[in-house]
């Protein structure tokens, strides 16, 4: 026999579990993040998962209420996939932000999965200028080769380096980083007597380094992907061209921190400009190379990492201001203008062109307590992306 | 200018010693491996194990690299490919390349997707002039072993009693057999040698061609550049054919970078129609 009471909590109860759960599934934010965990790109997937999962852990995965649910796919570096992922991700699982992406074609091929189902994306790694000129959903955490190559320049042409061969990777990132080196270079005085573009696919240096020997400037500025620019790294040393008095200048990603310390003698006294390295002195910086290194194996966080912590850093701030909404207009609208104090220094988001404003150091590559580092030596501070500033 | 030669001449060395490989099992078994980078690949894994894990002398890894691959090698021989001799040339491509597949994936897994460095000896790396003309040291040393390689596998094609059994074991498998040749054994030796050369090409390309889980992929298609253009049937065909590539291709990137990437497809495009059996053929069979 049922009495009025037991009647009364086992409605309630029923009653209960009819209310919570609609509101537990309002509760749970999905992260897409789409990277390249297989193929010639993996490193890139990891550090950036990596990075993303140590903000996580240092801060929670709830914020204004909700849960951050965290889906990894893989799409091995193939456009196509890419874009299917992402497609899968919004639709099916019901991803409210995308995120990732390691390289420019990839987040290319997913501009308009973001501008149609209006999803807030945030590109962690790319670094092509015009990704976010694709769709006004598109956010960036990492950086923009032209925002990182000027500086070289700068740099470059105030320190007494006048004759410069480029040479660079024969894809969209490389060709930015070869314009605007070049660029802010000759406005400041310098000469440029040769631009070499190496194809993605080689498997030899050897013919090109020989060119830049015998052009026989003052010094070579490259742009290479992080993995192979180790290995040109070797062979420039091996072909004696420091002795021969040609300097390496370089984008940050040739001496990536991920692999630096395995290149050994011939990458020491490099000189590059970047938005990030491990040995940057800070103590947001301190705390954040210390969980990294404690939850992966005492692997090294690099510029890639960063771009991923830092995008999560942007969701939660973002998330935080609309109050949970991470709908497309709502969420893009309160990323726009934010500021935040990055492993990487001071951030903040360019309100005109959603893409991130930020610190660019030069550093050189020196040996501290036995192991190689990239030591910070000259700041810009807060440079915006020169190219979309220069289009306006 | 002697430079850049010299240098073509180290490329195409060692691109021959990475597909001589795929010449013995293409040319002599008439297997079509797609997966010989695969062993190219385990040798040079060795090697940068063997180098960055357990500081073990550069010189010794190099036999090392050969004799895993060769091992390697030989136990694939027996367990996999010798079921597939028999089987049209699609089913070995599509064998073999899983393997590919399988060994990329699995090279990712253990040894993570980034892109292994070996800091060579010191007397081994840096430059030198010889009669004012630039010459690297590693390049040197590759040439070196690469050359004597090329001579012994010559003569042991050739001049060996071993040789001529895989020869006659090629030619007509049944009346080997019939002979008393131990045919299944010649094979899985020849297997295990051809991965051996792999492997030993991987691990000294190791420090100019890079290495990643990616390599049997990225470097197929040079592999069967080398094969096609060389033809299959001897070793000294696929030998120049491997000079040639080389030097075109860094010559060709050197004076003319523009479009210096296609040099060496022209230049295979040309041969092929040119000796569509290879450069040394004995005519078509």
């Amino acid at each position: 026999m049922l009495n009025r009471r037991t009647l009364l909590a086992v409605a309630s109860a029923a009653l209960g579990c009819l209310t919570q759960f609609p509101a537990s599934a309002q509760e749970v934010v999905k992260i897409g993040l789409i990277l390249p965990m297989t193929g010639p790109f993996a490193s890139t997937g990891r550090q950036v998962s990596a990075g993303a999962k140590t903000f996580i852990e240092t801060h929670g995965d709830t914020v204004a209420g909700k849960k951050i649910e965290l889906v990894i796919r893989d799409d091995a570096g193939v456009a196509d996939q890419t874009r299917r992922i992402a497609q899968e991700l919004v639709v099916n699982d019901g991803a409210k932000v995308l995120a990732g992406f390691g390289l420019t074609p990839l987040a290319m091929s997913v501009a308009p999965v973001a501008t149609q189902a209006k999803v807030p994306t945030v590109v962690m790694a790319a670094g092509t200028a015009s990704i976010t000129k694709a769709s006004e959903y598109i956010t960036r955490t990492s950086g923009t080769l032209p925002q990182y190559s000027l500086p070289v320049g700068t740099w470059a042409a105030e320190n007494g380096i006048k004759k410069v061969v480029t040479l660079v990777s024969d894809y969209g990132p490389g060709i930015d980083a070869e314009k605007w080196f070049t660029k802010e270079f000759k406005s400041k005085g310098g000469e440029v007597v040769e631009a070499v573009r190496i194809p993605l696919q080689n498997p030899d240096f050897a013919p090109f380094l020989q060119r830049v020997r015998d052009a026989k400037p003052d010094a070579v500025f490259v742009f290479l992907p992080s993995g192979v620019g180790s290995l040109f790294m070797k062979q420039f040393a091996d072909r004696g061209l420091a002795e021969a008095g040609i300097k390496l200048i370089a984008t940050g990603d040739v001496t990536d921190d991920d692999i630096l310390n395995s290149m050994g003698k011939p990458a020491v006294g490099t000189i590059t400009g970047h938005f990030y390295a491990t040995a940057h002195d800070s103590p947001e910086n301190k705390a954040y190379v210390e969980a990294f290194k404690k939850a992966n194996n005492n692997m090294r966080p690099n510029f890639m990492s960063v771009g991923g912590y830092d995008g999560m850093a942007l969701i939660y701030a973002a998330l935080e201001k609309t109050k949970g909404d991470a709908t497309g207009p709502a969420f893009m609208a309160a990323v726009k203008g934010l500021s935040w104090t990055s492993p990487r220094g001071p951030v903040s988001i360019d309100p005109d062109t959603r893409d991130i404003i930020q610190n660019i150091y030069m550093r050189e590559v020196k040996d501290v307590n036995g192991e190689l580092q990239n030591v910070e030596f000259k700041t810009f501070a807060a440079l915006k992306d020169p190219e979309k500033a220069e289009a306006k | 200018m002697l430079t850049i030669l010299f240098d073509g001449v180290a490329y195409g060395m060692l691109l021959f010693i990475l597909a001589c490989g795929l010449t013995v099992t293409l040319g002599l078994m008439n297997f079509i491996n797609l997966a010989h980078g695969a062993f190219a690949m385990a040798g040079g894994y060795v090697t940068v194990v063997m180098m960055n894990r357990y500081g073990i002398s550069f010189y010794w890894c190099l036999p090392a690299a050969f004799i895993a691959s060769a091992l390697i090698g030989l136990v694939l021989e027996r367990t996999l490919y010798q079921w597939l001799y028999q089987v049209s040339h699609l089913d070995q491509v599509l064998f073999s390349i899983g393997i590919v597949f399988m060994a990329v994936a699995a090279t990712d897994y253990f040894m993570g997707g980034q892109q292994q460095l070996i800091n060579l000896p010191p007397e081994l790396s840096g430059r030198m002039d010889v009669f004012g003309v630039g010459v690297g040291r590693y390049r040197l040393f590759t040439i070196v072993v690469c050359a004597a390689l090329a001579l012994a596998l010559q003569l042991i094609l050739s001049k060996t009693r071993f040789g001529s059994r895989l020869r006659a074991a090629v030619d007509d498998r049944r009346v080997a057999m019939g002979l008393g040749i131990n045919v299944p054994l010649v094979f899985a030796l020849t297997f295990a040698f051809g991965s051996g050369l792999a492997g030993l090409g991987g691990a000294m390309g190791a420090e100019i061609l890079g290495l990643d889980p990616n390599f049997p992929l990225k470097f197929m298609i040079y592999f069967l550049i080398v094969v096609s253009v060389g033809g299959t049937s001897t070793v000294s065909g696929p030998f120049l054919a491997a000079m040639l590539l080389g030097i075109a291709d860094v010559a060709g990137k050197y004076y003319v970078p523009a479009i210096g990437p296609f040099v060496i497809y022209a230049l295979m495009i040309v041969m092929l129609i040119v000796r569509p059996n290879g450069l040394f053929s004995r005519g078509s069979r």
